[in-house]
């Protein structure tokens, strides 16, 4: 069986300014880190392998700039087995489309797989698009909001999680091959790879495909693949400073009720 | 790609500077771009102090993208009641229709909907396209993006808005996915601009948990589709008397066609409360409220004083404490009341980025550098425990 983890490297933070001057975010400092949604999707990924009796590979597959392996030997030491970087200068600039496009070809490259896992949403663009897209692309079903894995039955091709929902949370049934966007709980407390996993992750294989790798035409990806433009980038516009109030509750709550009294609510 | 007015270049560099590819230089003092390097990111059109800079959209098959016409809406509904994102999406819809010129249409799919369909009139839609058959009694992705997907390519709609629901941001990008369309996720603005002498929707989105903005557009495909936050956008008053026309589209979906099935809801909705994102006033607790449903009892009690609503954040919910329904933040439901008071929260980036748009942010809590203090209008730096009662007392004394 093969499973395939989609990742992404983000900043580690989404405490980003945008540089007031030039409309572009400062990057500079801001350290990189993979994906906390992608991390638990991994995880969720390897306690299904460790449960199965069959051999499972785990490839880990992400699109960044060549630093990007960073993320990926993160995974290798987490438990994925191999890890593969889509990196090209023709990748640049895409969209959750152009995304999807260049991870789906790369799973075709990848040949037979019976699992694709992916993060709901990336912390930085909070699009939660392009596991969905990349479902589309390849054809084959998706859950979103997977809160965890249920039962998974190889023998019969199917997989049962828990996902969310609008009014709560359901029992889905559903055959594999899937994709399958994976929600953390805050509570998830993810797997830290010891030195031994560090040292072993090093030894395993990654390899590095290009836009000649997936085959197509330059056009297909990156900025020129991509249906959506960003026009600009700025800061939203600053809230006003509120009031605080740090004293006895009987004054706060006072001054409480003034101030809900003059916004006219009470 | 962008365009370069050489007569407003001031030849100040900072185009340059900011180019993330190195696509600009300067010959004789004026900003060049080298088109072939040129991504399109937009560094330089922010950068340019004196507005020097414009976006270029590549008008593939303009006379292509002209018979697209109207603005449609997805209309969720649940059992037959219609959702609250439908007639919001409805509200920005009949903008941006008037803006275009075109028809406001909205799209409703089910089973046994008639009624659901006719109540879009009153928000709205001039046309409302339905789908019904039992096989979309219940949501799966499969068959109501095979629905969408025939109903876009049939009738070329220009604009096509989905509220950004879990079902929503599931749908969306299926169908995106399937018609290789451009789709911006989770939009909190939407406005027509003319873009190279042609109307385009564009969108305005938050990215980085709410730290930066971006106005986005999709110039060469249509419809041009967004997800749009719930409750950022207003219905129009509901007037029960207008009528439209309904088109039934039928489309048949095999059962084996839906890879699928629910086997067991969890948590069903409660009957009875005023959900909190239909709310005027709710109050929230987090961890500093308590950990079991009697400490909420403190907060239900200030909640009826108001005729408000109880809320709460993610890891009550996660202790079962709360149900899922009352979940307020990123992942639970995002609202907008008039007043939103909020105990003993942290103020997570999830669940600020739920609460944004509220008109009033009250917040109690005993760490007075907790982030929630840096959106509220009104803070109180104290124990829930003993302000809320306070406050109870208070409101209780002038009542009288």
């Amino acid at each position: 069986m093969r499973f395939v983890v989609l990742v992404k490297q983000v900043p580690d933070t989404t405490e980003v300014e945008v540089d007031e001057e030039t409309g572009t975010i400062i990057r500079e400092g801001v350290p990189s880190a993979l994906n906390a949604f992608d991390e638990f999707a991994l995880n969720v990924a390897v306690d299904l392998k460790e449960e199965l009796e069959e051999e499972v590979e785990i490839i880990a597959l992400t699109m960044g700039p060549p630093q990007a392996d960073e993320a990926l030997n993160k995974c290798l030491a987490i438990g994925a087995d191999k890890a593969v970087l889509l990196t090209d200068k023709v990748f640049a600039g895409a969209d959750t489309w152009a995304t999807a496009v260049t991870l789906g070809r790369a799973l075709k490259n990848i040949g037979e797989v019976d699992m694709v896992f992916a993060g709901q949403e990336a912390s930085d663009g909070n699009t939660a698009q392009v596991g969905p897209e990349v479902a589309a692309h390849q054809g084959i079903p998706q859950v979103t909001y997977v809160a965890e894995i249920e039962e998974f039955d190889p023998d019969e091709g199917n997989i049962i999680c828990k996902k969310e929902t609008d009014e709560g949370h359901v029992m889905m049934k559903t055959d594999i091959p899937v994709l399958l966007a994976c929600m953390p709980k805050p509570s998830f407390e993810p797997k830290i790879p010891n030195v031994k996993e560090i040292m072993k992750a090093k030894k395993k294989p990654t390899e590095e495909w290009g836009y000649e790798d997936l085959g197509g035409d330059e056009e297909d990806y990156g900025l020129d693949g991509s249906e959506s433009v960003v026009m600009e980038t700025y800061s939203p516009p600053p809230k006003g400073e509120g009031i605080k109030v740090d004293d006895k509750p009987e004054v706060a709550v006072d001054r409480l009720v003034e101030f809900l009294d003059e916004e006219g609510i009470l | 790609m962008i365009e370069i007015d050489v007569d407003i270049c001031t030849g100040c560099e900072k185009c340059v500077e900011v180019c993330p590819v190195d696509a600009l230089y300067m010959e004789d003092g004026i900003a060049v771009l080298k088109e072939e390097e040129c991504i399109s990111c937009g560094a330089c059109v922010s950068a340019c102090p004196v507005d020097a800079i414009e976006p270029v959209i590549e008008a593939q098959e303009a006379s292509e993208l002209s018979k697209y016409e109207g603005v449609w809406v997805f209309a969720e509904q649940h059992d037959g009641t219609l959702k609250e994102t439908g007639p919001q999406l409805l509200g920005k819809g009949r903008e941006l229709a008037d803006e275009l010129d075109e028809e406001l249409c909205a799209v409703v799919i089910g089973n046994d909907i008639e009624d659901t369909a006719e109540e879009l009139f009153a928000y709205g839609a001039e046309k409302v396209y339905m789908v019904e058959g039992p096989v979309f009694e219940e949501y799966s992705t499969e068959a109501y993006t095979a629905a969408l997907a025939r109903l876009i390519s049939k009738y070329e709609p220009n604009v096509f808005l989905y509220g950004a629901t879990h079902l929503g941001r599931d749908l969306a990008p299926s169908v995106a996915g399937r018609l290789g369309l451009g789709l911006t996720a989770d939009c909190t603005g939407l406005s027509i601009e003319e873009v190279e002498g042609r109307k385009v929707l564009q969108q305005t989105r938050p990215a980085f948990g709410g730290n930066v903005m971006a106005d986005i557009v999709c110039p060469n495909s249509r419809p041009q589709m967004a997800t749009v936050r719930p409750h950022v956008m207003s219905p129009i008053e509901p007037d029960f008397e207008r009528d439209g026309e309904i088109i039934e589209e039928g489309v048949e979906v095999h059962e084996d066609m839906i890879s699928k099935e629910v086997l067991e809801i969890l948590e069903p909705e409660r009957a009875g409360e005023i959900p909190v994102e239909e709310a005027d006033i709710v109050v929230t607790g987090g961890r500093g409220v308590g950990d079991c449903r009697e400490d909420f009892g403190l907060l239900e009690e200030l909640a009826d004083l108001l005729d408000g609503t109880v809320g709460c954040s993610r890891p009550i919910v996660e202790e079962d404490i709360m149900p899922k329904a009352k979940q307020v933040g990123q992942s639970g439901k995002t609202i907008s009341p008039n007043l939103y008071i909020v105990c003993g929260v942290s103020g997570a980036i999830q669940h600020k980025v739920g609460i944004r748009d509220s008109d009033h942010i009250v917040a109690i809590n005993n760490d007075p550098d907790a982030p929630i203090f840096e959106m509220a209008d009104f803070g109180i730096v104290g124990d829930v425990e003993e302000v809320v009662p306070a406050l109870i007392k208070k409101l209780k004394n002038s009542e009288e």
